[in-house]
């Protein structure tokens, strides 16, 4: 059984449909890639998943249990981690307070821990603590997690927002492209960075890219979209030479 | 630069900066103990010393009222000021640095509330000592406390969750009367609600039930505001809050049953220096609590992006309810303990005017920080105080001070500043010196 079926899903902004008739497959373990020109809807394809928008047909089901139409913080909280194309930080917060933010569904020491800071909270607290030094070792910032968000560079960020996901435990991961904006050094270390994680926490990963080197690199199957339609699906060698992704990406070719 | 320029701001610099770094080896124990002899030597000495500088008699705000009324006591009142208060504390302070701060260090052998009950302890004995001077001092002491109380709880809402609500003088009347129709109707002799219910003598142990049911009513208050408006982001949660500002003070004008615009007395006396020191201290340490839970910061996550909190698996409607709601119960109990401690309370007291005078303590203090809200409610409500006599020019200076902290510090004096209990009480090292 597929970790994550999305069946039949469309979507429309008033009158413009942004997604028609979306099917995907993840299955345990898999890195999936989803390209496409700008406007394709790829990002939307992201937010309807993870529930931020409320798809206009179509299901999407995880481990087998249907999520469509739940809360976003639900979703999240069932298993989908996702970055953002623009890095949502939180810009008053620190690096270690972002991580531990992502375990907020698993706390339980409730409003009574809060307000008079029981025995439970601070123990619940330092657990996930560890949890979140743990992450960010993982990525590579454990030295700055003290440090305010904005004090770090563009390619920390990245990687701040990245072991913010995991902190949720996802069982996938959806990374809205990861490696933009970044230099190739940086990028080197991305893509690094995304295979240890794939590795050693065996997640599932969706991503979204703009660069096709890391998408080639990257995915055993990539998805092509365009104006909202998949216009393609294979393994990097069939999308390389598929016609109609290379029309969709360079034009057609008029002149004979 | 010339050379002797030179010298000059290097001797400055030289000299600043030895005061500076034996002021910053003093622990907090150190300061409070200074604290406490100069209030002991105002005390005992002050009346003394007002003859020989002959002042009428002891200023009641450190001097400030008597300056501005007469200017030729001027120099009288900067000479009492040094010596009562700034030479003991300062000289005090440096000299008692080494054992406070082995004291400081011993006490962290013992669990930490100890040390912090302690630290608590020396403060209220000072603000004891000094407001036995007059019965004004105590008054000012403790509509400052409660503004604390008021300041932090909208501190919550405008610089923690980043929303803007206009609410909180209606909180604060809900509180009021709330607390006051509980202790009028159950322990006093009132012309509206006819004898006691229960025993006077059993109502000064019954006063927390009081204000905590005067924090519910507000809270439920709040409630109202929150189903709708909490729906979306954006102005709307200004607009409903201020529209409700104007719903809650028009409804008790129009009740009878609580006097309507003539307000409500006959509260009984039960707000004292202990019971409304007691609570500011129980507010300060359960905010802070909240605000440095992951429960809290999930407030600066909503703030900041609330899409990314959203999809961090943050439970947004629920947060915001949440802190919306705690903040209404601190404005209803600093209404309880306001509405006690004038024994007088009627709806025009909470009017926009409150509005703005909470604003600025929150704005001028600096959002997202709880030493920001004990700063601006302290200074403001102090200032206030302080310019009386300059009566409408108060107007004019506040205003103008409010201007200038936005334009040099656009988020308040002390904002984001995390209020580190532990590390305020702990001993310090000076500078360049090592142990």
């Amino acid at each position: 059984m597929a970790l994550l079926r999305v069946e039949k899903m469309s979507h429309e902004f008033g009158g413009l449909r942004a997604v028609n008739n979306y099917d995907l497959e993840i299955e345990k373990g898999q890195i999936r890639g989803l390209i496409g020109p700008n406007g394709a809807g790829k990002t939307t394809i992201f937010n309807l998943i993870t529930g931020i928008y409320k798809p206009t047909e179509g299901d999407i089901i995880l481990e087998g249990k249907k999520i469509t139409g739940l809360q976003p913080y639900q979703i999240a909280a069932w298993g989908l981690g996702r970055t953002f194309q623009n890095m949502q930080l939180w810009r008053h917060m620190t690096v270690l307070e972002h991580v531990k933010m992502a375990r907020y569904s698993t706390i339980s020491y409730g409003l009574v821990g809060a307000f008079f800071g029981t025995a439970k909270r601070y123990r619940q607290e330092a657990e996930i603590e560890e949890i979140a030094y743990k992450l960010l070792k993982m990525v590579g910032v454990g030295h700055l997690a003290d440090q305010n968000v904005t004090n770090l560079s563009y390619g920390d960020q990245r990687r701040v927002e990245l072991a913010r996901a995991l902190a949720l435990e996802p069982k996938i991961l959806f990374l809205d492209e990861p490696t933009a904006g970044m230099n190739p050094e940086e990028l080197i270390q991305m893509m690094a960075i995304v295979r240890k994680v794939h590795k050693e926490l065996d997640l599932a990963i969706f991503l979204i890219e703009h660069r096709l080197k890391v998408v080639m690199e990257l995915c055993q199957i990539i998805q092509t979209l365009n104006f909202g339609h998949v216009i393609a699906e294979g393994t990097p060698e069939e999308i390389q030479n598929n016609p109609k992704v290379i029309d969709a990406y360079l034009g057609k070719e008029t002149l004979a | 630069m010339s050379e002797k320029d030179g010298k000059l701001t290097k001797k400055r610099k030289f000299f600043k900066g030895r005061i500076f770094d034996s002021m910053s080896g003093v622990p907090l124990l150190g300061w409070l103990f200074g604290i406490l002899i100069a209030v002991l030597l105002e005390h005992f000495a002050g009346d003394l010393l007002v003859d020989v500088l002959g002042l009428p008699k002891i200023p009641v705000l450190f001097g400030c009222v008597i300056m501005l009324k007469k200017p030729l006591m001027i120099p009288g009142a900067i000479g009492y000021v040094l010596l009562i208060y700034i030479l003991p504390i300062s000289i005090v302070a440096r000299l008692s640095s080494e054992p406070a701060n082995r004291a400081a260090a011993k006490l962290l052998d013992y669990p930490m509330f100890v040390s912090v009950l302690i630290h608590i302890a020396l403060l209220y004995a000072s603000l004891y000592i000094w407001s036995e001077i007059s019965a004004y001092r105590v008054l000012t002491l403790k509509l400052t406390l409660i503004a604390i109380i008021l300041t932090l709880s909208l501190n919550v809402i405008n610089g923690y969750m980043g929303e803007f609500s206009c609410s909180h003088p209606g909180f604060m009347a809900l509180g009021a009367y709330g607390a006051s129709v509980f202790t009028v109707l159950f322990f006093a002799n009132d012309k509206i609600f006819g004898h006691p219910l229960l025993p006077p003598g059993l109502g000064p142990f019954m006063f927390p039930v009081a204000l905590v049911v005067g924090g519910i009513v507000a809270a439920l208050g709040a409630l109202v505001i929150a189903i709708p408006s909490f729906r979306t982001r954006g102005d709307y949660l200004a607009i409903i809050s201020l529209a409700f500002l104007f719903i809650v003070k028009s409804m008790i004008e129009n009740l009878e049953v609580v006097g309507g615009p003539r307000g409500l007395s006959s509260q009984p006396d039960y707000a004292g220096l202990p019971t409304v020191f007691m609570w500011t201290v129980a507010c300060i340490w359960i905010t802070n609590n909240f605000v440095r839970s992951t429960f809290g910061k999930a407030l600066n996550a909503v703030r900041d992006d609330e899409m990314a909190a959203d999809a961090m698996s943050v439970n947004t409607r629920q947060t915001k309810m949440v802190a919306f709601l705690f903040a209404a119960f601190w404005a209803g109990v600093a209404g309880g303990l306001f509405a006690h401690v004038l024994r007088y309370v009627n709806p025009g007291t909470f009017g926009l005017q409150k509005l703005a005078e909470v604003l600025a303590m929150v704005y001028f203090g600096g959002l997202n920080s709880v030493y920001g809200s004990i700063v601006g409610a302290v200074s403001l409500s102090l200032l206030g105080e302080a310019l009386r006599p300059l009566e409408i020019f108060k107007w004019i200076i506040i205003p103008l001070l409010l201007i200038l902290v936005m334009i040099y510090r656009p988020t308040g004096l002390i904002a984001f500043k995390e209020f580190n209990v532990e590390k305020l009480i702990k001993p310090k090292q000076r500078p360049g010196k090592e142990v």
